[in-house]
């Protein structure tokens, strides 16, 4: 079979047999790609799950892309990514089709203010476990309690962001800002200590 | 132009969120916030059906605003900008992979980035219970009226299923049993 159409495929069947992402897809992948095509080894995968968890983006896109790169270079890449994300897109838009065509049934409207609240009981359990592997020493959480305060200052206050004032706080207070900040925060509080220095 | 806003808004999550799934819920709240496609209602129940499908969260999360927001070229767009980062980013790292795993200044840099990825869901959290456990969903902002407190249902659902994932040999179970279990709740005690 062709190498692209074969990558495609794998990595296809991976999505379809990953629920939620993650850690979640780590065995799927040891048995399609390590196992049966041999594409990567077992250290090979657990180094691609390393990376990708400390590269931006879905740790699972990244690891396709690892892999598929390996293969065929860039397009090889391209190919298994486009074959992971295949069955999501599919699936997804069936399932925002349907429902948009049923989201005003009151049976409906009851189940999603149960599934809301079950919601926050998930997140409140991930964020509990990431705490574990993020919150480390002093620096770390003063990092959290400053990027939550000013995060939750962020979502509810709307500053106007005609005014140029408005326009500003709306900026330094988005994700993207928090996290770049978090970013040069770490290596500067690594670089006081002189740990940056072999 | 509605496709080249959710690309480059798509982008930028899959650019900037670190650590998986779970960490690109509050950069989607933020451009719910400050573009009106959703609101965090819709955002709390497309985070339950993107942990109930099959597939990646993130990429699940990507289809599911993008399709709200743009119909069926709107999903595969905003799947599209969220993975185009990370082909990107890979493709530069993957010559000097061992180099990067052992640089002292990419370690110290998530040294710092991941409190900050935990602070930035913990506060995404606080949005969507502030949706979820605070108004009647009938009465909820999305409908227009503006009653406020606690909606006692909602939070005994919430602590229950919390409770339940701290147990040893519930914690096990997929997230989709919750999920299901707490679908029926709703429709049983008409929450």
């Amino acid at each position: 079979m062709n190498l692209y159409l074969d990558l495609f495929l794998t990595f296809a069947r991976v999505g379809v047999c990953t629920f939620g992402g993650g850690y979640a897809m780590l065995p799927i992948l040891q048995r399609e790609i390590v196992e049966k095509k041999k594409w990567a080894t077992e250290a090979e995968l657990t180094d691609y799950f390393a990376i990708g968890q400390c590269t931006p983006g879905v740790i699972a896109v990244n690891t396709a892309t690892f892999v598929g790169q390996k293969q065929k270079s860039i397009p090889g890449g391209i190919v298994a990514t486009l074959g992971l994300v295949f069955p999501s897109i599919v699936i997804i838009l069936v399932i925002a089709a349907f429902l948009q065509s049923f989201a005003d049934l009151p049976v409906v409207i009851h189940a999603f203010a149960g599934v809301r609240a079950c919601v926050c009981a998930l997140i409140l359990s991930s964020v509990l476990k990431l705490r574990k592997s993020s919150l480390v020493d002093g620096p770390t959480a003063v990092i959290f309690a400053v990027v939550l305060v000013l995060a939750v200052i962020g979502n509810f206050i709307a500053f106007d962001g005609n005014t140029p004032l408005g326009a500003l706080l709306n900026f330094l207070l988005s994700p993207v800002v928090l996290v770049v900040a978090a970013g040069v925060a770490g290596l500067c509080i690594r670089g006081a200590k002189g740990a940056l220095n072999a | 132009m509605i496709y080249l806003r959710l690309f480059y808004e798509f982008f930028k999550v899959g650019l900037f969120s670190v650590g998986g799934g779970l960490a690109t819920i509050p950069f989607l709240s933020d451009i719910g916030s400050r573009t009106g496609w959703f609101t965090p209602g819709d955002l709390a129940n497309m985070i339950a059906i993107s942990e109930s499908t099959p597939g990646p969260l993130g990429v699940n999360m990507a289809t599911y605003v993008g399709f709200h927001v743009g119909g069926v070229p709107g999903g595969v767009i905003a799947t599209l900008g969220l993975v185009c980062p990370a082909i990107a980013i890979i493709a530069l790292i993957a010559g000097f992979l061992k180099k990067f795993r052992e640089s002292r200044a990419v370690d110290a840099v998530f040294y710092g980035l991941r409190p900050a990825s935990t602070a930035l869901i913990a506060a995404a959290l606080i949005q969507v219970c502030s949706i979820a456990l605070m108004f009647h969903p009938a009465t909820g902002p999305e409908q227009g009226a503006s009653a406020q407190g606690f909606y006692w249902p909602a939070i005994l659902l919430a602590a229950a299923v919390f409770l339940c994932l701290q147990l040893k040999p519930l914690k096990k179970l997929h997230p989709i049993v919750f999920i299901a279990l707490s679908a029926a709740a709703g429709i049983v005690f008409q929450m």
